[in-house]
């Protein structure tokens, strides 16, 4: 038989949801055209039958939580030509960085008997801070548009469309009347990166930040109007520690908020 | 002597990572162990310290297959300690959002990840080459699920909508409309599903469960209703701990639940709602369950797929029901009351996978002060593997690949959420 022409397309999970990688499953229109456009090598969540690598293209869901899986995503980026990372977790380390900021011990102390069994580092940390990465795919979850839109561009050997933007400029483009400045309802809008096609504020909510910043966020300017909004200080903190709460620069705003004794 | 070792390094076609060995020695079966090995995450411990108001969104995220699910267990477990009753059209809605995530995760379970078992393929998309109907049947049922939760949720995954009280804004007659043909169309293809998996060839095996789950007297359960049990247990929600204790197993980094006082495994989940609610599902979803040869009380695992494909059935039938009657009238969201503050509250609601149990302790600034979630993939874990010791024992005389084959599938009869049942891990830290 010869060898097949279409490229390899892996899946890979870490600490996750499984949300992300289901996006390729929530494909559902597009998902047999993409089967017939790539091999899919390397899928556990979607077959039972594995390629071996090296692959073309590798999809990476999850956070490293674990000193097996530090060593893992070495081995993966090592097999795989083109390594994307897919979601807020496998980008800035997830919810699940919120241990990052949390005393260990004292996490220890409160949850309960027989630490022994589990093994865990004490931190929850993006993928690039342990292999070089070749595109970030924002979201909790992606967008499966986008997470099409970077298999296509790759397919047709061209850059993917991904914009940089707030979640202000698809707002005004969906026409939705601002939550914030109608409303005085705390928004993340102005400082997140737009992708989800500005959900939230479609909903009558404020954004919670779940694609992470956007480029040059104005985070001094958005503290400052989340204070006169009435946001308290742990209220501030909390809105930039959640989903992205390992993001450098959401890290950044989280101190900028936080009474002195809460800042890391 | 000889001793074989059967073992499962990476399980495919479950959600998150687990393993499985199986030991037998001298033509005994000696252990049958359920490794679930994917990273704990620790939501228990950083729900902590968050507003009451966070906790739908932040649950969530324990699982990308049922976030509705952690959604409405949350806000009913704290709705229920402030003293918030949800009713009329909002309760209506909350069924619908549910509805669409039990269709959703059904569709995908039954013909992504379960099919392929029965008709022996590794997955679907190879499958489709050889018949494509079933696999776009499949898809789009399961595209009709994630149309409900796209309009009601504003998207498939973590849905943004939902909130304690209610939700931030109900959908307009014109945004669900195109549902109304969707649905419709979605009935067709659920009673297909129900006859095209009702002729399966099922492994023989019945199982002695003891089945657990939601019970109301007037509708399938889903948001409310009583814990029953087959061995005759009922209790309200808020009492679940009276029935069921969590155990941590040294081998796998999920709990255990098993029954008080016995310590017995019990089943939840598809198998044990349908053995306990029959009458209530709809009269077409009945007779196409009878129409196929289902038991009354069904106690193969492996015909839980024609169980899962009757259920969909029914969710489709009541999300068209609720639509069909749709006019967004009144406020999106009951006003929280926080008088009642500090305050406890739980309750369960029934997962795609079975009974979901949250509870929490409210400080009186509204903050979490504790929480503790038990994932329906948790209470059935033992409950696998005493299939597994029953099917192993059984087919000693198979060889090793065709043995691991049949623990994979008993495995998958029960659809397991592997990153739902290893939220809530214990901590053992390793500086780096």
């Amino acid at each position: 038989m010869p060898r097949s022409p279409r490229p390899k397309l892996a899946v890979w999970k870490f600490a996750s949801c499984d949300g992300c990688q289901l996006s390729v499953l929530d494909l559902e229109d597009d998902l047999l055209a993409l089967a017939g456009a790539v091999e899919i090598a390397n899928f556990r969540e979607a077959s039972s039958a594995v390629v071996d690598g090296p692959y073309d293209l590798s999809l990476v869901e999850g956070s490293v939580t674990t000193e097996e899986d530090a060593r893992r995503i070495r081995e993966v980026r090592a097999e795989s030509r083109i390594l994307v990372t897919i979601g807020a977790c496998a980008t800035s380390g997830g919810i699940q960085a919120l241990r990052n900021f949390a005393d260990v011990k004292e996490f220890a102390r409160v949850v309960y008997a027989r630490p022994e069994y589990v093994r865990t580092l004490a931190t929850s940390t993006a993928i690039r801070e342990h292999v070089p990465v070749d595109l970030e795919l924002r979201g909790c979850p992606v967008n499966k548009a986008q997470l099409l839109e970077v298999v296509s561009a790759y397919l047709g050997d061209r850059s993917p469309n991904l914009p940089t933007e707030s979640v202000c400029a698809s707002c005004k483009r969906r026409g939705t009347v601002c939550v914030m400045v109608a409303r005085g309802t705390p928004c993340l809008g102005p400082v997140t990166q737009s992708g989800c096609g500005a959900l939230c504020p479609a909903y009558d909510r404020g954004c919670y930040g779940c694609f992470g910043p956007a480029e040059t966020p104005n985070l001094p300017s958005m503290v400052r109007r989340l204070d006169e909004l009435g946001v308290d200080a742990a209220a501030r903190v909390r809105l930039f520690r959640t989903f992205n709460a390992g993001d450098p620069l959401f890290r950044e705003a989280a101190n900028a908020s936080a009474p002195p004794a809460e800042a890391r | 002597m000889t001793e074989r070792t059967i073992s499962v390094d990476y399980l495919a076609r479950v959600e998150g990572e687990g393993s499985l060995k199986v030991r037998v020695r001298d033509h005994t079966l000696e252990e049958v162990q359920l490794k679930i090995f994917e990273p704990p995450r620790f939501f228990e411990a950083f729900l902590r310290g968050r507003a009451l108001e966070e906790a739908p969104d932040i649950t969530a995220r324990i699982c990308g297959i049922c976030p509705v699910a952690y959604q409405m267990s949350s806000a009913h477990a704290i709705e229920r300690a402030l003293g918030v009753r949800v009713d009329g059209l909002l309760r209506r809605l909350r069924r619908l959002l549910y509805l669409g995530e039990w269709i959703e995760s059904h569709a995908l379970h039954i013909y992504l990840l379960h099919t392929p078992d029965f008709l022996g393929y590794p997955d679907a998309l190879r499958l489709a080459r050889d018949r494509p109907q079933a696999v776009q049947r499949g898809l789009a049922l399961k595209r009709v699920g994630n149309q409900i939760l796209e309009v009601l949720g504003g998207r498939e995954i973590h849905p943004v909508n939902v909130r304690i009280g209610g939700f931030y804004r109900l959908p307009t007659v014109e945004e669900f409309a195109p549902l109304g043909p969707a649905l419709d169309r979605a009935l067709d293809l659920a009673l297909e599903t129900v006859r095209f998996v009702g002729g399966f060839d099922f492994p023989e095996l019945t199982e002695d469960y003891e089945f657990a789950a939601l019970s109301h007297p007037e509708e399938y359960p889903m948001t409310e209703g009583d814990i029953v049990t087959s061995s005759g247990t009922r209790l309200p929600q808020e009492r679940f701990d009276e029935a069921f204790e969590e155990l941590q197993v040294p081998y796998t980094n999920a709990l255990h639940v098993v029954r008080r006082p016995t310590g017995a495994s019990y089943l939840v989940g598809p198998l044990a709602r349908y053995a306990l609610n029959r009458e209530r599902l709809s009269r077409r979803a009945r007779d196409v369950a009878r129409e196929v040869g289902l038991a009354d009380v069904e106690r193969n695992p492996f015909r839980s797929v024609v169980v899962r494909a009757v259920e969909v059935v029914h969710a489709v039938e009541e999300a068209r029901e609720i639509l069909r009657t749709y006019r967004p009238e009144g406020p999106a969201a009951v006003p929280v009351d926080r008088s009642r503050l500090p305050a406890v509250g739980a309750a369960v609601t029934e997962a795609p996978r079975g009974m979901l149990y949250h509870a929490y302790k409210l400080a009186a600034d509204g903050r979490i002060e504790e929480a503790r979630i038990v994932a329906p993939t948790t209470q059935n874990q033992r409950r696998i593997e005493d299939d597994i010791r029953h099917v192993v024992s059984r087919s000693l005389d198979r060889t090793d690949a065709e043995l691991q084959a049949l623990c994979e599938r008993a495995i998958r009869n029960h659809d397991p959420c592997i990153s739902c049942a290893t939220h809530f891990l214990k901590l053992d830290v390793e500086r780096a």
